[in-house]
């Protein structure tokens, strides 16, 4: 059996003049139990080595042995804050997999979930970055004070707040009725409102300014080799929203724009978040006025609802992407033709665009890479999986 | 652009490398030319798939597979499906990370949950389980200790530190020391209504 083959690059050679210390697993500012094995030189990283899997779970060899819908509810677990755009990715993949189509209506409120937890992510994370910065906790309880009119709409429609278990293959659990239509749309008229409120707060913010401008500066050519997805690939400039270049779900009928950074420093990658989330309203708007009612499930579905068992996906394997808010979610299924999925496979965002965390914080402070993880946006449960 | 057409692109453009279509993907017969296909893949001006998507291991009983999923971020284009094959036993395969610096966190991830070795690869260690662990958990055959059941180093372990031991517990711990088998957890198949 082979031993896990220790390379030289862990190895750190002190010569006295540096410190090693590790901050994290248990640190406020490593947004959950994410450790950073730092090496310093006065305040300077020298290195930095994310260590992992304090929360590892083998959620894949879960899935591997339960059925396909009762996997659902373990996406919502992945990423804690965003379990609509989980739910979405995991019945895109099954959906392409047996070739399941989706009534208009269900897309339809599919997208409005999904526009809706990205709303939700981006002002959480736009405050906990903050929060970073040492503004603590009066932007993160502005946004939460949002972020709670947008759970309890969720929780109407879902049954719960963050763990929703909302979407079925071919459609959705339960209609949404008018009433909640009217509360989004009352949400999405006030939140522009909003958003002014917390930018002038925020965006001019000679401190702000001062602590993001120039940090953490992520070049086009390395995010892409680097596989970095989501507001921070767009915040170096790339253009690449899968929402655009892959039109899945009703996108392509939407009228909206892909907020780019110019230089992908940590205040870009902030600045395209703020205006990620007026497109996202956008969108909403538009969904709200065109969607009319009608099926929410496929008919050839709805017998599974009660015996998920007896779904079996014909052989074949696939790949279902989403544009989450915190970049692309993947689901790679492999289907043997039994209940059960041969392969799965998560491509979580927040886990991949931590390779370049090292790059982006050598040369600045300590203080400046708590910063910069704040940007990079991570949520431990899919960092883990 | 279609699968076959790349193939066709690529068997051009690199005389000697074979490839198969296997489910709408190509697979490299001879797992050492994967980088060669990938920086033809990356670097062909009618290709340029600059973004390595997904990477990720898969056991197929007899073989063990790296899967990659490639999309051109340049072109808007995709996607095009690369696997490898390489035998259980010895599972070695060579890694992507000089071409695609996206591979190397997925890379380890494969590495701890398969146990395929990526050769060349800048930091080749587990990823989520501790380093001391044995095993590599997302394999088929893969069996899960169980952790009610006392085996004979815990009653050990415990009687140390002056834990009571049952002696139904001590006398399992025993039964398993003498027919030398591990405490072993059922796997779940799932019952009838999940």
């Amino acid at each position: 059996m082979n031993k896990g083959e220790i390379s030289p690059k862990n190895e750190v050679q002190h010569d006295g003049q540096t410190l090693e210390i590790n901050v994290g697993p248990q640190h406020p500012s490593t947004h959950g139990v994410f450790r950073m094995n730092m090496v310093l030189d006065g305040e300077t990283v020298v290195s930095l080595k994310p260590v992992m899997g304090y929360l590892h779970r083998n959620h894949e060899q879960i899935a591997e042995n339960m059925s396909y819908a009762a996997s659902m509810p373990y996406t919502d677990r992945l990423d804690y804050f965003n379990s609509m755009s989980n739910n979405f990715g995991w019945s895109l993949a099954v959906e392409k997999l047996a070739a399941i189509e989706v009534p208009e209506r269900a897309q339809y409120i599919r997208v409005i979930m999904a526009e809706l937890t990205r709303i939700v992510n981006h002002v959480s994370v736009i405050g906990f970055l903050l929060n970073d910065l040492g503004a603590f906790f009066t932007p993160v309880l502005y946004a939460f004070r949002e972020r709670e009119k947008i759970l309890d709409l969720f929780e109407e429609v879902s049954g719960a707040r963050m763990m929703c278990n909302y979407f079925r293959f071919g459609g959705i659990k339960y209609d949404v009725p008018q009433s909640v239509l009217e509360r989004i749309r009352e949400i999405v008229d006030k939140f522009p409102k909003f958003l002014d409120e917390f930018e002038t707060l925020l965006t001019k913010n000679e401190i702000l300014c001062m602590r993001c401008q120039n940090v953490g500066v992520l070049p086009a050519e390395l995010a892409v080799n680097a596989s970095i997805t989501g507001p921070m690939l767009r915040a170096s400039g790339v253009n690449y929203d899968i929402r655009k270049v892959d039109k899945y779900s009703i996108y392509d009928r939407f009228n909206f724009k892909v907020p780019l950074g110019k230089k992908g420093d940590v205040y870009d990658r902030y600045y395209v978040r703020v205006l990620e989330i007026r497109e996202s309203l956008k969108i909403l708007d538009q969904a709200l006025k065109e969607i009319k009612p009608g099926e929410i499930m496929n008919k050839k579905m709805v017998p599974f609802l009660k015996s998920p068992r007896n779904f079996k996906p014909p052989v074949g394997e696939a790949y279902g992407r989403v544009e989450a808010p915190k970049g692309e979610l993947g689901f790679y299924v492999v289907s043997d033709g039994t209940p059960q999925p041969w392969r799965y496979h998560v491509r979580a965002p927040s886990f991949i665009n931590l390779t370049i965390l090292e790059d982006l914080c050598l040369g600045h402070k300590l203080a400046d890479a708590i910063v910069i993880l704040g940007s990079v946006d991570i949520v431990l449960g899919e960092v883990d999986h | 652009m279609k699968t076959e057409e790349i193939k066709a692109l690529i068997e051009k453009a690199l005389p000697g490398v074979k490839l198969k279509l296997v489910r709408e993907s190509l697979l490299v017969e001879n797992a050492a030319d994967l980088p060669r296909v990938a920086k033809c893949l990356k670097e062909d001006p009618a290709l340029k798939f600059d973004y390595l998507s997904s990477v990720t291991g898969a056991d197929y009983l007899t073989y063990l597979e790296s899967v990659y999923h490639l999309y051109s971020m340049e072109k808007k284009a995709g996607s095009i499906v690369l696997r490898a094959r390489t035998d259980r036993a010895n599972p070695r395969l060579p890694s992507l990370v000089p071409i695609y610096r996206g591979a190397e966190y997925q890379e380890r991830e494969a590495y701890d949950l398969y146990g395929i070795v990526y050769e060349n690869h800048p930091d080749m260690r587990r990823i989520f389980m501790w380093d001391s662990f044995e095993g590599w958990p997302m394999r088929k055959d893969y069996e899960q200790e169980d952790s009610e059941t006392l085996e004979a180093a815990d009653v050990e372990w415990l009687e140390k530190r002056g834990v009571k031991v049952s002696d139904a517990d001590r006398a399992k711990a025993e039964e398993l020391r003498k027919t030398g088998k591990r405490a072993v957890a059922q796997k779940p198949t799932g019952s009838p209504e999940a």
